[in-house]
């Protein structure tokens, strides 16, 4: 929690967010157009799409199913009986002149959601509600000097519109609200999270208060589209409003567009430009009525969510809750992590993921989905760890070989030799030489510097090009340095 | 031989079998009809070409021994169904030059079962009205005429063009839509059958939608069996309209038994409305007389809403009419109206793409769904009409169908009733609460006004129940012997 100090005094800034998560399928919410991202411009529409006379939505199954998996994801009420209304207002993307969409009856209901802070601390946040409705297509203004074109690829796509409670107090919780919950939507399947193809849109419900006092007037921030954007947008927002009260001033409710090159909001419409949507039940659909039976399959199948992953990460392979927590934000690092571990060290693991894995996938940019080494073939490594067959130090240099080859650990051990040596009359020959070179240093060793221990071990390695046991270079040097 | 375009659909259809007449030789007749008929304007396209194309085919079937049940015989639909390649207007302007890429599914059945499409029927701009009067492409004329007066009438609406059609003999039947009373209301006016069905009978998809959750699809013909016939191709449960039944649809001919004996035939006390002309008063107690003669029972029942479901109506129509009718915007098909920005094209558009009637029910549509007034406006006329359904369900306990007249009066004289949209709605006073139940509502002709003009009585039946409808339909129909023309037959009298 992090607060605003004014002139006057500490402020609370109070947040809520309105997720839109485009949900997995591959035809539209009410029409059987393709939903695939980069398409040609109008390629995926249907007269359904287009609001052609006379054309009719038929709701798609395996949007409701999506949208019922994400609602058990988020711990929430699924209501049996929902309703689409339609939602009116004119704008060339949205052919009908009305999005259908779910207004006093969604789908889920109350949910809620643990959120993982940087401090290690965890808290809670209330989902609101999770429906579902369309999207609306693009109209691209750049094309023309005076006019405007519309690609309709979207317009019908469903998307989920996930509210929060207004229970977030800083652009920090924001991000990790957002983080988590697209962690949890990738792990259902049910949205794949993508920021940059606009899959994962967020408003921003911004007030700010003194402790204690009761809400004030809040600020929407429409269609932030990173993480990043929604905390600069945060930020900047409160302390705008910080000022503007501080200065004398009135918060307006007011619908705000986030501007990425400035990082600062400015005002879009104001509550009396504010569009009157005359809701009301869609004629054209039923009520969604949804079986119980259904609803408790569906809860069946769910995946092991990131929580309950992390817990067992900590619980079975003894890792710190962080590192588990690390691990559990993308599936893919989860599984990955469980293939290595499986019947290894899992502390060894996971401290090679975390270091060097995610360290060379962050210079490749790549996800780990795409990982240069795949799990067994970093447990293989792991194994002539284990074995002795390398050392801790050429390990590394093996792993590098690895990601730069893609080869086996075996077949770069081979290659380049670098099979650890524990033939002790090998080492034995090393440490000999080194301590018969540097007999300076063995005497003032004697005489009390034992700092320089370190100095004949790297010695030692040195002689051996690294490939000495340095257990065994320990132990025999030890014995010899001996007085 | 009788003209081919006096027959009626079952008897063409029985004489194609027989092939006493071939499917080119009865679609040419009707051809010849539609163009003797444009002094009514009760088409607005012709489809001369493809009535011939689909004639050739059904002679084909028929040469083979293949008989559809609609095969080669003529219909006229209104503008109102998509047709695949053949321009659809729904009577207005701002659908100027839209040719659907699709075929509704009414139609579709209708062509699947072999039936041959003469044209597109005129009607009410987007089937809003009741006189047939706010087509863009012109008032549709009714064919018949008040006795020595030769002032043209209006043929009721909104599916006006399918009733002059039909009664002109220049369809054997037509298919319409009713959202209040527009396939009921213009049969009566008409002289012929008009049949609205249970709301979820017929596919909406492909017709141009009006008030989605009134909509409904329906026979217009010459008599009671020829709508059981048309009743019987179009039906179906359609995957793609949400709210089609997934019924079976029983064959409606074989309904037609002429055996009401037993049945209890329900008269609404309220329905007795102030200012209704006393041969309404008379056919209506005549109706109620023949039924008892045939074996059936006249109950007296209350439906106390009644006096409430023209307002409940025209608040929930217009609501979803402003909210169907905003896809029509200028951008991607019909009329544009350039402007200097985005609002303005808008609202060159839809001003001169509209006219007056439908203009007015977008303001009270948008009105009633506005913050502040939908409680008061929309949610209330939505329990209204929860209570117009619970007073039918309460009256199907004590009866098996119910007798009212189909409309307050017989057709009127175009310019009347023209300055005042709401006499002009009392016309659909006894149509209005079927649909808002989403009831079976069938007009029969029944008789005669002093004037010499039609009038209908309508027969409502509990939902999905249009057989027992059409059974008492077809008692009254034979008891009435109802058997007079219009004035206007194109063509001129066999």
């Amino acid at each position: 929690m992090s607060r605003i100090a004014g002139r006057t005094g500490e402020w609370e800034v109070i947040i809520g967010l309105e997720v839109h998560a485009q949900v997995i399928s591959r035809a539209k919410l009410f029409s059987g157009a393709a939903t695939e991202f980069g398409g040609e411009p109008n390629s995926q529409v249907s007269t359904i799409d287009a609001a052609f006379p006379g054309m009719l939505p038929v709701i798609n199954r395996h949007c409701v199913e999506q949208a019922v998996k994400t609602g058990l994801g988020l711990a929430a009420e699924i209501n049996l009986v929902s309703v689409f209304d339609r939602k009116n207002y004119f704008y060339p993307d949205l052919p009908a002149g009305y999005q259908i969409s779910q207004y006093t009856r969604p789908i889920v209901g109350k949910g809620k959601m643990v959120l993982d802070l940087a401090d290690g601390a965890t808290r809670e946040v209330g989902i609101t509600r999770l429906h579902l409705e369309q999207d609306a297509g693009k109209s691209l203004h750049d094309r023309h000097p005076s006019q405007t074109y519309v690609d309709l690829n979207r317009a019908g796509v469903a998307l989920m519109e996930i509210v929060s409670e207004p229970d977030l107090r800083s652009a920090e919780e924001a991000g990790a609200y957002l983080r988590k919950l697209r962690s949890i939507l990738r792990y259902l399947g049910t949205c794949d999270g993508n920021m940059e193809e606009g899959s994962l849109r967020c408003d921003c419900n911004v007030s700010i208060r003194k402790l204690g006092a009761p809400l004030g007037t809040r600020c929407e921030i429409k269609n932030v589209n990173s993480i990043r954007y929604v905390m600069q947008a945060i930020d900047y927002e409160a302390r705008r409003q910080v000022e503007l009260i501080e200065d004398g001033g009135n918060v307006e409710q007011e619908t705000r567009l986030f501007d990425a090159g400035r990082g600062t909001t400015r005002s879009m419409r104001s509550k009396e430009h504010a569009h009157d949507y005359r809701y009301f039940p869609d004629p054209d659909l039923l009520p969604l009525v949804l079986d119980q039976a259904w609803v408790d399959t569906l809860r069946q199948g769910l995946p092991e969510l990131p929580d309950a992953k992390q817990a067992r990460f900590v619980r079975d392979y003894k890792l710190t809750p962080e590192d588990a927590g690390v691990l559990v934000a993308e599936r893919a690092s989860a599984d990955y992590f469980e293939a290595v571990a499986m019947g290894r060290d899992a502390k060894l693991a996971c401290n090679w993921i975390m270091g060097d894995l995610f360290g060379a996938l962050n210079r490749l940019g790549r996800d780990i989905e795409h990982a240069p080494v795949t799990a067994a073939a970093l447990g293989e490594l792991l194994d002539l760890l284990r074995d002795g067959t390398v050392s801790g130090r050429l390990a590394k240099d093996v792993f590098a070989a690895m990601v730069e080859t893609g080869k086996s650990a075996k077949a770069i051990v081979e290659e380049r030799g670098l099979r650890q040596v524990t033939d002790s009359a090998a080492i034995e020959g090393a440490v000999n030489s080194v301590l018969a070179r540097e007999s300076d240093k063995v005497a003032e060793y004697r005489s009390g510097k034992e700092k320089l221990f370190g100095f004949f071990v790297g010695q030692v390695m040195k002689a051996t090009h690294g490939k000495a046991n340095p257990a065994q270079v320990n132990a025999l040097l030890h014995k010899k340095l001996a007085p | 031989m009788t003209a081919l375009t006096e027959l009626t659909l079952a008897a063409a259809r029985d004489g194609l079998r027989n092939k006493a007449f071939s499917a080119r030789e009865i679609t040419q007749a009707h051809i010849a009809a539609v163009a003797a008929a444009r002094p009514l304007n009760a088409y607005i396209t012709e489809t001369p070409e493809r009535a011939l194309a689909m004639a050739r085919e059904s002679d084909a079937r028929l040469a083979r021994g293949e008989r559809l049940a609609l095969d080669g015989l003529p219909l006229a639909i209104k503008d109102l169904f998509c047709t695949d390649g053949v321009q659809t207007s729904a009577g207005s302007r701002i659908l100027a030059g839209f040719t659907p890429p699709y075929e509704s599914t009414v139609t579709a059945n209708l062509w699947r079962a072999g039936a041959v499409m003469l044209g597109k029927a005129n009607l009410d701009e987007f089937a809003m009205g009741s006189a047939n009067i706010t087509s863009a492409h012109g008032a549709v004329e009714n064919p018949w005429r008040r006795r020595g007066d030769n002032r043209p009438l209006v043929p009721g609406g909104s599916s006006g063009g399918s009733a002059a059609a039909v009664a002109a003999r220049a369809a054997l039947a037509a298919i319409g839509t009713d959202t209040g009373g527009s396939i009921r209301q213009p049969a009566s006016f008409c002289g012929i059958v008009g049949l609205k069905p249970t709301y979820g009978r017929c596919s909406r998809w492909g017709i141009v939608a009006f008030a989605s959750s009134l909509d409904q699809a329906g026979p217009m013909t010459r008599n009671v069996k020829d709508a059981a016939i048309m009743l019987t191709a179009m039906a179906g449960h359609d995957p793609k309209d949400s709210t089609s039944a997934p019924v079976p649809v029983p064959d409606f001919e074989a309904a037609l038994t002429s055996d009401v004996r037993g049945l209890r035939i329900g008269i609404p006390r309220e329905y007795r409305v102030d200012a209704m002309p006393g041969e309404i008063e008379a056919l209506w107690q005549q109706g109620i007389d023949w039924l008892k003669s045939a074996g059936a029972m006249p109950v007296e029942i209350s439906l106390p809403m009644t006096k409430y479901a023209l307002p409940a109506y025209y608040i929930i129509a217009p609501a979803e009419a402003s909210s169907n009718l905003a896809r029509y915007d200028g951008v991607r098909y019909g009329l544009r109206v350039p402007g200097e920005s985005l609002d303005e094209m808008y609202e060159n558009t839809r001003a001169q793409g509209f006219g007056a009637e439908v203009r007015r029910r977008v303001l009270i549509g948008t009105y009633v769904l506005s913050a502040g007034y939908y409680d008061a406006y929309y949610l209330k006329a939505q329990k209204v009409r929860a209570l117009i359904a619970r007073d039918f369900d309460e009256a199907f306990r004590r009866c098996d169908a119910i007798l009212t007249p189909t409309a307050p009066s017989a057709a009127f004289a175009i310019g009347e009733k023209m300055d005042d949209p709401v006499a002009m709605y009392l016309n659909d006073v006894f149509t209005v609460p079927v649909n808002l139940a989403g009831l079976p509502g069938l007009s029969v002709p029944a008789g005669l006004s002093r004037d010499g003009l039609p009038l209908g009585l309508q027969v409502i039946g509990r939902a999905f129940d249009e057989e027992t409808v059409l059974r008492i339909g077809g008692v009254i129909e034979s008891t009435a012997g109802f058997a007079l023309k219009p004035a206007f037959i194109a063509g001129g009298a066999a």
